[in-house]
């Protein structure tokens, strides 16, 4: 007897994407897309909206190289889906507008004070802190999980990602 | 009766009798009375002046019943199952017979009851504790836990006395939830990595960067089926839970929630919210997205025990627009 189990995870270069099997209604109406997919296809740190309630979002996020710096007035959080990723912050001199919500572009060298940075791998989560300002760098391709509010960088394309 | 644990409003708990052959107790609420023998749980109501009655798997129903108390009556609609559940009111409770059930709905046998949460969740938390024997464990899966079948035999309140985590921006951070360094890894997930990101924080700036190993952190949860928050951006609430057999309830929420699948897979039946009809199965694999709209419920199946993240939005307002129309049950037209 096998007692072993292996835990299936998926990748960009692994992953096998889910069905629905219909018996009435629309396909359409459960907005099935899958993360990986969404990042595979996309331009390095386009912030693809993969699900959306009211006006909070999860973004999939392709991480390749380096990426300009964001910032946000509000908490953000990502999660590593697979590969490794290193996330530089800055405490910024000026602070965020409060009444932006969202992720904002902070432009490709933002004045600040280094805070440090953290290294996630598969599975681990950072939270962006509210009114910090933050940069990811990839070696390899890998996809990034954000927890946000809709903003200026968010782009929606359900028609493309979404099962139909 | 000495037994019955001291909980909030515990002095509205009605027990009507206790049965002598199997020892356990049976509870009133309202119009509806619960009893339990060696098999099943057994509910009843009064509908068309008839008495009319509804039997569940003892083992299905504890498994139900501990998730609408953990959850504290959660969002929306909490069905047992196609028959009995409860609608969170967030301050009172309906309890229902067969309501959400079209052809039980259309011949007029249903009943539904509205209760005040404190007397509704003391009531549930005494036949969990009277109910639920030594050596069952009502929030695990079926091959980690002993029997729920038989005569009175024990208790189990360690099993039963654990609740949804309440995390207030992320665990780990200082003042907030606690990682799990002390509980052991689940038997399927010994092969998840548990190392921890590595965190630097320049001179000045200690304790203000924080990242946890999140697969981690789920690979050794004790619990099925049980959304817990491990990030808060306002309403926005990441729930992650680790799913092994069958959600013991079929959810219908007051609003639109979304679910994504970090590993392995789920099956998941969805049918109307109102009268259960079948609409879809889906099936998710690892970074799979997708909502569960505001008008189905659903339930879902998993084998191997899986990583899944349930996505909610807190906002107070939302059930009333739905409800009214005003948001349209699906999130996104394309």
């Amino acid at each position: 007897m096998n007692t072993t189990y292996t835990t299936k995870f998926g990748s960009l270069d692994n992953f096998e994407k889910g069905t629905i099997q219909l018996i009435q209604g629309k396909a359409s109406h459960y907005v099935f897309s899958n993360v990986f997919e969404v990042a595979k296809n996309a331009t390095p740190y386009d912030k693809t909206v993969v699900g959306i309630n009211q006006k909070y979002v999860i973004e999939s996020i392709r991480a390749e190289g380096s990426s300009d710096w964001f910032t946000c007035s509000h908490d953000e959080f990502v999660i590593s889906m697979d590969g490794e990723v290193r996330v530089d912050f800055l405490k910024l001199n000026q602070a965020v507008d409060s009444t932006l919500e969202g992720t904002q572009a902070a432009g490709s060298q933002p004045e600040g004070k280094p805070m440090g940075y953290v290294v996630l791998k598969q599975g681990h989560q950072a939270i962006l802190p509210a009114g910090t300002a933050y940069r990811f760098n990839s070696q390899k391709p890998s996809t990034l999980l954000l927890q946000t509010i809709k903003g200026p960088l968010s782009i929606e394309k359900w028609d493309e990602i979404c099962l139909k | 009766m000495n037994s019955i644990n001291k909980t909030f409003a515990s002095e509205q708990v009605e027990i009507s009798g206790q049965d002598a052959l199997t020892g356990y107790m049976s509870f009133k609420l309202g119009n509806f009375t619960f009893s339990r023998d060696e098999y099943f749980a057994k509910i009843t109501w009064t509908a068309k002046e008839q008495e009319h009655s509804h039997l569940m798997s003892i083992d299905a129903f504890l498994r139900a019943i501990m998730r609408d108390v953990a959850w504290g009556f959660f969002y929306g609609w909490v069905n047992f199952d196609h028959v009995i559940g409860t609608q969170n009111h967030y301050g009172s409770v309906d309890m229902y017979a067969g309501t959400f059930n079209g052809v039980l709905n259309a011949a007029g046998v249903d009943y539904v009851e509205n209760f005040e949460t404190p007397k509704i969740m003391a009531t549930f938390k005494a036949i969990l504790h009277d109910w639920v024997n030594e050596g069952f464990d009502p929030f695990a899966a079926p091959e980690e836990t002993g029997s729920a079948f038989g005569r009175k035999n024990g208790y189990n309140d360690e099993a039963i006395d654990r609740y949804r985590i309440a995390t207030k921006r992320m665990p780990g951070l200082e003042n907030d939830s606690p990682l799990r360094e002390d509980l052991p890894v689940n038997r399927q997930f010994l092969d998840v990595a548990q190392d921890e990101p590595l965190v630097h924080c320049e001179p000045g700036f200690e304790g203000q960067l924080s990242a946890f190993n999140l697969f981690k952190y789920m690979s050794r949860s004790d619990v099925t089926w049980n959304p817990s928050v491990t990030s808060v951006c306002k309403a926005s609430l990441f729930c992650p839970t680790t799913e092994e057999y069958i959600l013991p309830i079929f959810h219908g929420n007051d609003r639109v929630e979304w679910f994504m699948q970090f590993s392995d897979e789920i099956t998941w039946d969805i049918g109307d919210k109102n009268d259960g009809s079948p609409f879809a199965r889906i099936i998710m694999k690892p970074g799979d997205i997708c909502a569960m709209p505001a008008n189905i419920r659903h339930q879902g199946y998993s084998t191997k025990r899986s990583m899944l993240l349930v996505w909610e939005n807190a906002t107070p307002d939302l059930p009333e627009k739905y409800a009214s129309g005003e948001l349209p049950p699906y999130p996104v037209s394309f």
